[in-house]
Formats: C-alpha cells, structure tokens, sequence
C-alpha cells in the first residue's frame, strides 16, 4: 500500500478550517459577543486571550458547537460545528473534571474511542493499542493504569490531549491548558504542543499570555468583539483599545514587538 | 380495627404531627406482642424462600436493590445525588391524587400501577420544578432542590388528610407509600417490581459507557457528537423508574438511600467505573436480600428501614476497610510515612552532628557519640517519640547504644543517613534554583517533600542541578553552628 501524498496547496489558498462570519452571542440578554469575525487558516497555532469575561470561553464553545450563535456563521473545516466534531479535538480544562471519579488514564483515552455512530461495535484489542500508543507519544504510557485524581495537572492535561488525539483530528482546541501545570512544566507542555502542530491545527484559549505568546503562530485578543487589526496597525492604538482590560490582561509589548499576527476582539464601543 | 388504627395514623400524619414511623408502628403494635424473635422453622422458610409470600417480597427487594445501586452509581457520580431525593418526595401529591381519581371514578383505589403512574407524573413535576426555579430564581441547587422537595412533600401530606376523610375509597394504607410496607405487597405488585428493576438494570449496563462518559465529561461527550440531553433524560428515567417501584418497598423517605449508600460504599474499593458498578449493584442487592429477610423473620421490623440499614452498615464496613480510600488503610499508610521520616531525620541530625565536628575532606564524617539530650534538643521531639525512633534504628542495626546514654551511627548508618542528607540537600537546592523560595523557608519545605522523593525524581533533580555531581555531597543552605548541646 502506498501512502497518499496530498498535493501541495500554498497556505493562503487553502480553505479556513475555521470560519466565524459576524456572529453574537448573549447568556440571557447579556451580550457576550458582538459581530465577531475570525478565519483560521489550516496548521495555524492560534491563541485566543482576553479578559475575563470577554467571551473567550464563550467562543470556544460556539467553535465546538456547544453553544448556537445567536446571529452569524460558523463552520468548522467546511461543516456547522455540530457535524464537524470527528474532525476536532477538545480538551476540557482541568478544574471542570471531578478528581475523584474513578477511572483511570487509559480509560479516558479509551472514551475517545467511542463513536455514537458506531455504538455497537467491538474491536477493543484495536482501541487499546491506539490509546496506549496515543498516551506513549505524550510520555504517560506508565501511567496508563494510574487513577485520573492521583495525576499532576500537567499529566491530566496530557491524558486529556492523548483522548483528543486518538480521534486523529484536524483541529485541536484547548481550554486554559496550563491553568494547572507548573512554569516549568509550561515550557515543556508547548514544545510538545509544537509538536503536535506539526499535524493538525490548534487554537488554545489562555489568561496566561506572556507564557503562551512564546509558542504560538498568532494571537486573537477576544474582549466581546472581534476586530481585525492588521500587523501594521498594532501600535499604541491596540493597547489604548484593550484599555479595560487589567494589567497582566493587556496584550503584552512583546507579543507586538515579536510581530506575531495580531487579531483584537475588544469593545469598540467607545470609538 | 386495623384499618381503623391505620387512619388514625394516617389523620396524625396529615395533621401535620410529622412523628417518625415508630409512634404510628408503635401504637399499632401495643396490641401485639413486642419484638419476637423467630423460630428455627421460621427460619429456615425465610432463608430457603420456602414461602411463597416471602420468596416474592425478598427477590423483589433484592431485585430493587441491585437496580438502585446499579442507578445509583451513576447518579451519584453526576452529582444528582439530592436530586432523586426531592424526586421521591415528590411522588406523594401523585399517589394520593392518583387514589382519589381512581376511587372517584368508582374503580380499586389502591391499584399499584395507577398509583405508580401519579407518582411519576409527579416525580417528573419536581424535577421541572427544580430547574424552574434554578432558571428563574437564580437560586443555587441546594435552595432549589430543598424548596421543591418541602413544598411538594408539604401538598401530598395536605391532600392524603383530604384523602381520609373522603366518602367513597378506603385511603387507609396509603402512607404504607411514606415508610414502606413489603408486606402489603401482592404477587401482582412484587412482579411489577422485579420485571421494572430487572428492566432499569439491564438498561443501565446496555448504556455502561454512555452514561460513563457523560457523569465524566459531559462537555466532551457534547462535542464528540453524543446526544447529552437524551442520554441525560434516559438517566434521570432510569432513577425515576428505581424511585417509584421502590415506593413500596422501603417508601419514599428512605428510598434515596438505595441510590446513594450502595455506590458510596463501593467507591471505598476501587479505581475503575465498572468495578464500583458491579460493587454497587451488588451491595444493593445484599441490602435488599438481607433486609426483606430480616424483616419477613421479625414481623415488627419495617422492611424498608432494616434494608437502608443494612446498606448504612455496608457503608461503615467500605470507609473503614476499602482498601481504595478506607480509612484504616490511609491511617496506617500515614503513620508508616510519619514514623520513616522520624527515623530519616533523627538519622540526618546524627550525620549532621558528625558533619560538622569532622574535616570537610573526609567522604563520610566519622560517627561520633552523641547523647540522649542533645539530640532531645536538636529534634524538639518529646521524650517517647524519641526513644521509639532510637530503639528502631537500633534494632535495624543503623545506630549503636554506646554507655552512658549516648548513641553513635553505626557504619550502615552512616551510609543512609548520608543518603537521606543527599536527598534532603537536592531538594533544597532544588527550591532555592528553580522555585524562588527564599532560603531561610526552604528547610520546612525539603523536610516534607524528600521522604517521599522516588530514585527517578532524584536523578532528575540530579540532572537539574549540574553541579551536585552524582557522588559528592551537597553543601546545607543553613549555616550550620554544630550541636547545640554539649557532646
């Protein structure tokens, strides 16, 4: 059998593997989004930050299709976000999971192996061997028989990403995924995202800023709107513009001095 | 006259003299002889299922049972648990109201599966009802879940008082539905019973990893493309289901308790899901069997409080003994790790001791005798700690009993004790590098951590730390002023 060489498209033609046309969204008549736009294009690493409250999570859970967008488009790799799910990866944050479940990590890789489509079907021998070698490749393979509570938030976090991986998804999206690991731990767990790059697109939503803007390819400030800046135009007008944001929330001067493409999702009411 | 002394219960009730089971049992079972403990050929009926009123009552309960811990496990692990609670006071309006529909109509008000069917239209209305306020009030669960459950529980006693006193039907034995009444129960009725709970358990192990994954991370299973609101509902009509067959049986005060004990005490014994499954079903329908059959051998013993307490007594016996998180287990564990850190820092004082009376060019300090109180002074130990701590190292051959009070590492224990130091030394240099703790906190810190550091941790912090090579021994961050007693 010879493998399937896919042809070669230039990056900025190929399709967006996430399309966001002005969507909105409010919880009860709050608005949390407002006209919100993003394209992002195939292997990108993006980052979505903000201040709290500014609809990052909100975003992420309309990419996943756990929300419905009140106005707007979403597609996911081409499709509405709940028929794209084969094709994503999620990786819930961590302070969500109840710690003293009993299931142990090779169990809640396994669950990434079920398929609501194929529900009756068997082939455990298979699936135990793709989710072994999923939690071998984040370097957790002697802990595949440890109880979820018993790990580290960083070895959690690479469970989880071993689930997220054995669906071999286009699209991986993370939930403040180093809310619960160390600094050092932090370096470490995004060089291995980098890696895993390499594959499949990400898109990570972060408080942690000045940790993540070291790894990744872009950045999407999210404080209820999204408003594309171009590159050229990050200047003192964008931090002036995240303004409500607090201080360890504003973009930092590094991320525009690295000239990392730059979206901002912020309040423009004011202006 | 049994009927007449069980509407004067039931009007008590109504009347809002809320008095536990016993006063009603009891002034029914004046008249009878108090606790009579049954005879051997009572016994062996019970036990071999001889009679045919027992075999149908027991292998219902333990039916119930297992259904209810088989339920139970993942409700509680949903974190529905006070849920099936509100669910099951919830039921009352709907019996009594189902009763008074029926008799009204002129058929057999107490027909069981009329019955069943008002308390779980009502089971259903409690449940709306608990999200309807949560959504509306902004209310927190607890609030939400205690209004409904008082309020519902509150109209159900209203109604069975207007129940008693109505012309047509007999409501006596209706509040049977409060405390549980198995020998009420018909063959009819324990049928239902055991084909519903057999129903509600084979469902539940059909949908092992579905319900699996949405008491885990329902978020996830939501974007994996799993219909959570219907796996959800099924759930929820799986409890609904152990609730109402189980009115009869133990009654709606106490039928939570077969959904929550069971699956706690499995909890106490394992790290996988379906272990704690199997566990809890099984546990239940112990509780089930034991008590239906405790309670046809001792006719005054209700059925539904003897199976809740056997459940309870399951309980005690898992959070003592289980060996996953039971008590024993995490006592002993704990007092092992407190007595090897004793012994690891009485050894590290001693080595320290000799340290620092020694050359600093020698590769292990020369033991020195040091005595009793001197080392009482340097551990700030009480005196019985201490010579616990000495006479083990003693008896392991790490330290020698010199005259005069005085002890002295022996050659093995100077090696561990320089072992333990190591250890103890990475650690801190560790901290001070790599966690900006400040020097004079780090001592506290090392001296939890490095009883606990495994030979892997080690070589990486070996590796952390380039210049402690492998064989030397680190210098102490403190400066250290030798023994503090006289030597």
């Amino acid at each position: 059998m010879t493998p399937k060489i896919p042809p070669y498209i230039p990056m900025d033609t190929q399709p967006p593997i996430i399309e966001i046309e002005n969507v909105s969204f409010a919880y009860s008549g709050e608005p949390v989004l407002r006209d919100v736009n993003l394209r992002v294009l195939p292997r990108d690493f993006i980052a979505v930050i903000g201040p709290n409250g500014g609809g990052k999570t909100t975003l992420l859970k309309l990419i996943l299709g756990l929300l419905k967008p009140d106005r707007g488009r979403i597609r996911v790799n081409g499709d509405p976000p709940h028929k794209a799910s084969p094709s994503i990866g999620y990786v819930p944050q961590d302070v969500h999971i109840n710690r003293r479940f009993p299931i142990t990590a090779l169990d809640v890789v396994l669950m990434g192996k079920l398929d609501p489509k194929k529900r009756w079907s068997r082939r455990s021998a298979s699936n135990r061997q793709d989710a072994m070698t999923a939690l071998d490749r984040l370097g957790m393979a002697d802990h595949a028989r440890s109880r979820m509570g018993m790990l580290s938030g960083g070895e959690r976090q690479r469970v989880f990403i071993a689930r997220a991986l054995v669906t071999r998804p286009k699209l991986l999206l993370l939930d403040e995924p180093t809310a619960s690991i160390d600094t050092r731990g932090q370096a470490e767990f995004f060089e291995l995202l980098k890696e895993i790059n390499g594959e499949m697109t990400i898109l990570a939503v972060s408080h942690d800023l000045l940790v993540i803007s070291r790894y990744v390819k872009s950045v999407a400030c999210v404080n209820k709107r999204l408003h594309y800046h171009d590159q050229a135009e990050i200047t003192g007008e964008m931090l002036e513009s995240m303004y409500p944001c607090t201080v360890e929330e504003v973009c930092p001067v590094e991320l525009v001095a690295h000239g990392l493409p730059h979206r901002v999702l912020q309040d423009h009411e004011e202006s | 006259m049994t009927g007449l002394r069980t509407r004067a219960a039931s009007a008590a009730l109504a009347a809002g003299m809320l008095m536990p089971p016993v006063s009603a049992w009891a002034a029914g079972s004046l008249a009878e002889s108090a606790l009579e403990w049954p005879s051997r050929a009572e016994l062996i009926r019970v036990i071999s299922l001889q009679d045919y009123n027992t075999r149908v009552v027991v292998i219902g309960a333990t039916l119930l049972g297992a259904a209810a811990g088989l339920v139970g496990a993942f409700l509680l692990l949903r974190k529905r648990a006070l849920l099936s609670d509100t669910l099951s006071h919830a039921t009352l309006p709907g019996i009594v109201l189902a009763f008074m529909i029926m008799s009204a109509a002129g058929g057999e008000g107490k027909s069981l599966l009329g019955l069943m069917a008002g308390a779980t239209v009502f089971s259903v209305l409690g449940t709306l009802s608990v999200m309807a306020i949560r959504r509306w009030s902004r209310l927190k669960d607890d609030a939400a879940l205690g209004i409904s459950l008082s309020v519902f529980f509150g109209l159900g006693i209203s109604l069975l008082g207007i129940a008693t006193r109505m012309e047509t039907g007999n409501a006596a034995g209706l509040n049977a539905f409060i405390y549980g009444k198995t020998a009420s129960m018909l063959f009819f009725d324990a049928l239902l019973i055991t084909l519903a709970a057999l129903g509600a358990a084979l469902f539940c192990l059909a949908f092992f990893k579905e319900f699996g994954l949405i008491c885990f991370d329902a978020d996830y299973a939501a974007t994996q493309g799993w219909p959570v609101g219907w796996l959800d509902l099924i759930l929820m009509s799986l409890v609904v289901i152990v609730t109402v067959i189980g009115l009869q049986a133990v009654g709606l005060i106490l039928v939570v308790a077969l959904l929550i004990i069971p699956p706690s005490a499995a909890r106490f014994w394992t790290r996988r899901l379906s272990v704690m499954l199997w566990l809890s079903g099984l546990i239940g329908a112990l509780s089930g069997l034991i008590g239906s059959a405790v309670s046809a051998l001792m006719a005054n013993l209700p059925a539904g409080a003897i199976i809740v307490l056997v459940a309870a007594g399951f309980f005690l016996f898992s959070l003592f003994l289980g060996t996953d998180r039971g008590l024993v287990r995490i006592t002993a564990e704990r007092r092992r790790l407190a007595g090897r850190i004793a012994r690891e820092n009485l050894l590290r004082t001693l080595f320290e001791m000799d340290e620092a009376l020694s050359t600093p060019q020698a590769e292990l300090p020369q033991p020195r005798d040091h005595t009793y109180e001197t080392l009482l002074a340097e551990r700030s130990w009480s005196s019985k700690q201490l010579r616990r701590t000495l006479g083990k190292l003693i008896s392991r051959g790490l330290i020698e009993a010199r005259p005069e009070k005085r002890y002295r590492l022996t050659e093995s224990g100077s090696r561990t004790a320089a072992e333990v130091v190591r250890k103890h030394r990475l650690w801190e240099a560790y901290l001070i590098a790599h966690a900006d703790v400040a020097t004079a906190q780090v001592d506290m810190g090392a001296d939890k951590i490095e009883h606990v550091l495994e030979p892997e941790m080690i070589r990486e912090l070996e590796t952390l730390l380039p210049e402690y090579s492998k064989a030397g021994m680190p210098a102490s961050p403190h400066r250290f002023d030798g023994p503090k007693g006289g030597l």
